[in-house]
């Protein structure tokens, strides 16, 4: 989608986002599992170059929506959804689409670390093996490429053949963010990368977010809101399915428009 | 006190029904030993370890087990070349493939293969399996160790597809998805990500249909023959220590002559195989399983 908003750029971060052009657009999303429906006519776009957090308290919705971004959602038995979603204006859910294809352009980093029980390198080589890539030297590059884009290089780069399970816990988040990032996508998604981590590993990551928002479009799902109001640049609220609010992260934590936002950030339920 | 009597009881009789299973272990044990060891009076060890024939029956007596051996691995192999491959596709396509109801009412219905009395696995390998290898290849002897092994194989795919159908489902669900995100088709994930994280489980889904199969008796005793040959060809008739056990066992060779020790001597060398085998398959177990705990 060339859709290049050609505004006047004013000062300020949050004023550059609305120039970019957008990459993932959601119709009139609505999500049902059997009978349940999990999400209720969502819009939403999200431009590129930037991080957008999904809030909200637990089974409101937000991880079900992350997570149809890259189709993660099909392998659930009864999932239905009704709607569109385009990522790069294409149709994701149109029944052509080749799946795996769009999962190399979106990007997908869980909750717990899942690195594979390989060695450090065949780990971040994983993606651009599955994907065809036969040149070695290229493989290489990329895995060096990735481990430093993660600040994880200077820490493992002896023991690439050692296995990844080995590492902390904060190490193996990284790393598997860097095995996401070994194949260039364009979207990154993150579905609570940080709740099984400590502090410090936490920092770590979120500080890596900021480096990774040049280069990616990044959408984060967290239970954390002080998290969601360090790193993202716009911040939407969901609840029981609904988008309740979606605005510059700024908006959302300081004057929120609607009395279920200020409730749920100043912690009344959730 | 009643109830305090009624406890002392019941923890006597469970004591005896473990007991039993225990003293009936170390019986065999026991009588395979002793037997074995009369044996071995007579017959040197190595010429039974290094002897290139086995004809205890026959008046020029030779009391090499190599013969018997080669027999049993040979139709081993052949089983689990065919087992492996069947069951492991079966335990992917169950795991990655299959609809989850599917994989609910297929596995039992699966398991019914290892319920069939191995008497019908033997006539059928002998009846049906022979005469059609034989209008592919007509010089496949009568009895073979190919059709024997085939059908052998058949027999224990239930041992390795549902094992490893269990070690599959046994590796987190994470790793599953950790693949699939990255764009992974579901072959690739099987084979990349599942089957390597699984093997340990697979390892020893093999080792026990191994185990099995090695033990089998009635399929090998029918359709395999009964002549003891230093061979690895499948298509001509050999014999396997089971089978030769269950050949002196049905004939009439006297109570307590050499011949008659020869199916203990026979018998404990089979015993070593499968104790080795499980104690393996154990071992593996034991050391790989808490990997993702």
């Amino acid at each position: 989608m060339q859709v290049l908003e050609k505004q006047q750029i004013m000062t300020g971060s949050q004023k550059l986002i609305e120039e970019k052009k957008t990459i993932i657009e959601a119709r009139d999303v609505n999500v049902f599992y059997g009978h349940f429906q999990a999400l209720k006519g969502i819009n939403l776009t999200i431009k590129e170059n930037s991080v957008t957090a999904f809030i909200g308290p637990s089974g409101c919705g937000k991880s079900t929506f992350l997570r149809c971004f890259n189709r993660m959602n099909d392998y659930i038995d009864e999932f239905c959804l009704d709607g569109e979603i385009l990522i790069d204006n294409n149709k994701i859910y149109w029944n052509k689409i080749v799946v795996e294809e769009l999962r190399k352009e979106v990007g997908m980093v869980f909750q717990k670390p899942n690195p594979f029980p390989k060695t450090i390198f065949e780990n971040v080589a994983y993606g651009l093996k599955i994907h065809g890539i036969k040149d070695k030297t290229y493989i290489e590059e990329q895995v060096v490429k990735s481990l430093k884009d993660v600040a994880l290089w200077d820490e493992v780069k002896d023991d690439l053949k050692k296995s990844a399970l080995a590492l902390s816990g904060g190490q193996q988040q990284r790393l598997c963010i860097a095995r996401t990032l070994a194949v260039e996508p364009k979207i990154i998604l993150m579905d609570e990368p940080t709740s099984a981590l400590d502090p410090i590993s936490t920092a770590k990551i979120e500080e890596l977010l900021f480096d990774l928002k040049q280069k990616y479009t990044i959408v984060i799902v967290t239970h954390n809101m002080q998290q969601a109001a360090r790193i993202s640049d716009k911040t939407a609220f969901f609840y029981m399915g609904d988008l309740i609010e979606y605005d510059d992260t700024k908006t959302i934590f300081t004057n929120p428009k609607q009395e279920k936002t200020q409730n749920y950030i100043t912690g009344r339920f959730g | 006190m009643r109830t305090r009597t009624q406890e002392n009881i019941i923890e006597a009789l469970l004591k005896l029904a473990t007991s039993i299973t225990i003293l009936t272990t170390v019986g065999i044990i026991g009588v395979l030993l002793y037997e074995t060891i009369a044996f071995f009076k007579e017959v040197s060890i190595i010429e039974f370890l290094t002897d290139l024939e086995w004809t205890p029956l026959f008046s020029q007596k030779h009391f090499g087990i190599l013969p018997l051996v080669s027999g049993t691995i040979l139709t081993t192999l052949i089983a689990i070349g065919v087992a492996l491959p069947l069951g492991l596709t079966i335990a992917i396509y169950l795991n990655m493939y299959a609809p989850k109801g599917f994989r609910k009412s297929f596995k039992p219905m699966l398991e019914v293969l290892a319920a069939i009395p191995t008497v019908v696995y033997g006539f059928f390998a002998l009846t049906v399996v022979t005469p059609f290898l034989q209008s592919i290849y007509p010089n496949l002897a009568g009895f073979n160790a190919l059709s024997a092994g085939i059908v052998m194989g058949i027999m224990i795919i239930p041992f390795v597809s549902s094992l490893s159908e269990d070690a599959l489902y046994a590796v987190p669900k994470t790793l599953k998805e950790a693949s699939f995100g990255m764009g992974a088709t579901r072959f690739q994930t099987s084979f990349k990500v599942m089957v390597p994280a699984a093997s340990s489980g697979i390892i020893v889904s093999v080792i026990l249909a191994i185990s099995r199969a090695i033990g089998e008796t009635m399929i090998v005793a029918i359709a395999a023959g009964q002549q003891p040959r230093l061979t690895f060809d499948p298509t001509v008739p050999i014999e396997t220590i089971t089978a030769y056990i269950v050949q002196v066992s049905m004939g009439d060779v006297p109570h307590g002559s050499l011949e008659y020790r020869t199916i203990f001597a026979a018998g404990i060398t089979l015993f070593i195989f499968t104790f080795l085998l499980n104690t393996l398959s154990f071992w593996i177990k034991k050391k790989y399983q808490e990997k993702y705990d």
